[in-house]
């Protein structure tokens, strides 16, 4: 009798449903979307990436501990990191966008509901994490990370951090 | 080199040198929001960086911190628009909006690009950039507001306005004179661009800062 190593897909999915984004770790990367595909060959898997913001400095610890979760499988791993135009915040999942609302994180804007301009990001049409008005306004375009913007909200007086779309 | 390398080195080199100037507001710029606002840039700027120069090492051979630290002066392919230190406030917005629109012309160019990973690499690159332009539109708005603010943009924009023709090409340069023109409500000087190959004296001055820990331990793994 031989000893299969082969290594079941979903497995590879659901190690990879594990991994908290670094800097937001209320989201995993399966709920991100970043991970474009998982491709299993008896004991190889491969994982294609997609980063989200280029100047990211979550991106090595990400490809790390996708790497770490893969090996623990007993799989030999592969991760490959693709700079190409496919990923968009309209990739994180409905559950990963409730994740975020819950931690405070307002979900970014869908790209499907129209182009993102500085009328749109000045105006209220954002809507407050915190208590769901949407009286909000734009403080700086930039924020703790290069994935976020702050927004005040005028009904409930609180500051939050909004995921921007790109 | 080809061609191809060519212009991936010119848009990485220029991305690393501003994102580094940009830097240089960390801590000290007018007000808290635009010491997140530049420091987030810069971040973008030399993330930008990196994935070009990926794209060029793989090319030739060699390392992405390589191409951005280990070459001479004479080699960097940067434009002078983003070498210049310019600790400055009109002047600093003036040159960002100056880059970005120029660089919004050489982005839409290489999106349409027969090469695919250059074409996607741009794609990638210009979801963030439309941040960087809607922060410099903002503060344009926000300077022509008062009348020392407008006489200060306008000293500031016709000063760099030669460098800033020297970002692009013979091909795509008419396209930012529309889009300044169009922007400022007037006509700018038809001046001989400053452009790539000699280098401002702050380059130098920024290399020897910027390589100083890597040189520190040649060989070194980081």
């Amino acid at each position: 009798m031989t000893i299969s190593h082969e290594v079941d897909q979903a497995a590879v999915w659901a190690a990879l449903a594990e991994i908290p984004d670094p800097e937001i770790p209320v989201i995993s990367l399966v709920d991100l979307g970043v991970i474009k595909e998982v491709a299993v060959d008896g004991d190889r898997v491969r994982v294609d990436f997609t980063p989200t913001f280029m100047g990211c400095p979550a991106l090595e610890a990400m490809t790390r501990a996708m790497r770490e979760r893969v090996e623990a499988l007993g799989a030999e791993a592969e991760v490959r990191v693709l700079m190409d135009d496919s990923w968009s915040t309209d990739h994180i999942t409905p559950a990963g966008r409730e994740k975020l609302r819950a931690a405070g994180f307002a979900p970014p804007p869908l790209r499907s509901e129209g182009p993102v301009t500085l009328v749109q990001l000045q105006r209220g049409l954002h809507r407050c994490p915190w208590c769901g008005s949407t009286e909000t306004r734009l403080e700086n375009i930039f924020g703790p990370t290069p994935c976020r913007s702050i927004r005040y909200c005028d009904a409930c007086s609180q500051p939050f951090e909004q995921f921007k779309t790109i | 080199m080809s061609r191809r390398v060519d212009t991936l080195l010119e848009i990485a080199d220029d991305e690393l040198i501003l994102g580094w100037r940009n830097s240089e507001w960390t801590g000290i710029a007018p007000f808290l929001e635009e010491d997140v606002a530049f420091s987030s840039i810069a971040q973008n700027e030399i993330g930008h960086a990196r994935a070009l120069y990926e794209l060029a090492a793989a090319e030739l051979g060699t390392t992405a911190d390589e191409l951005a630290f280990d070459r001479s002066l004479e080699e960097y392919r940067c434009a002078p628009l983003v070498e210049l230190r310019r600790l400055e406030w009109a002047r600093t917005i003036a040159r960002h909006w100056l880059y970005e629109a120029a660089d919004a012309i050489r982005l839409e160019a290489l999106q349409a690009s027969d090469d695919a990973d250059v074409a996607a690499l741009a794609g990638k690159i210009d979801r963030e950039e439309l941040y960087h332009r809607m922060h410099a539109e903002m503060w344009i708005d926000r300077l022509l507001c008062s009348e020392e603010g407008r006489t200060r943009l306008e000293e500031a924009i016709d000063e760099l306005w030669p460098y800033a023709l020297g970002v692009l090409d013979d091909e795509l340069r008419p396209e930012l004179v529309n889009r300044a023109e169009a922007r400022f409500g007037r006509s700018l000087p038809d001046v001989e661009p400053v452009g790539r190959g000699d280098h401002v004296a702050e380059l130098a001055e920024l290399l020897e800062e910027m390589t100083m820990v890597r040189r520190s331990a040649p060989g070194a793994s980081w």
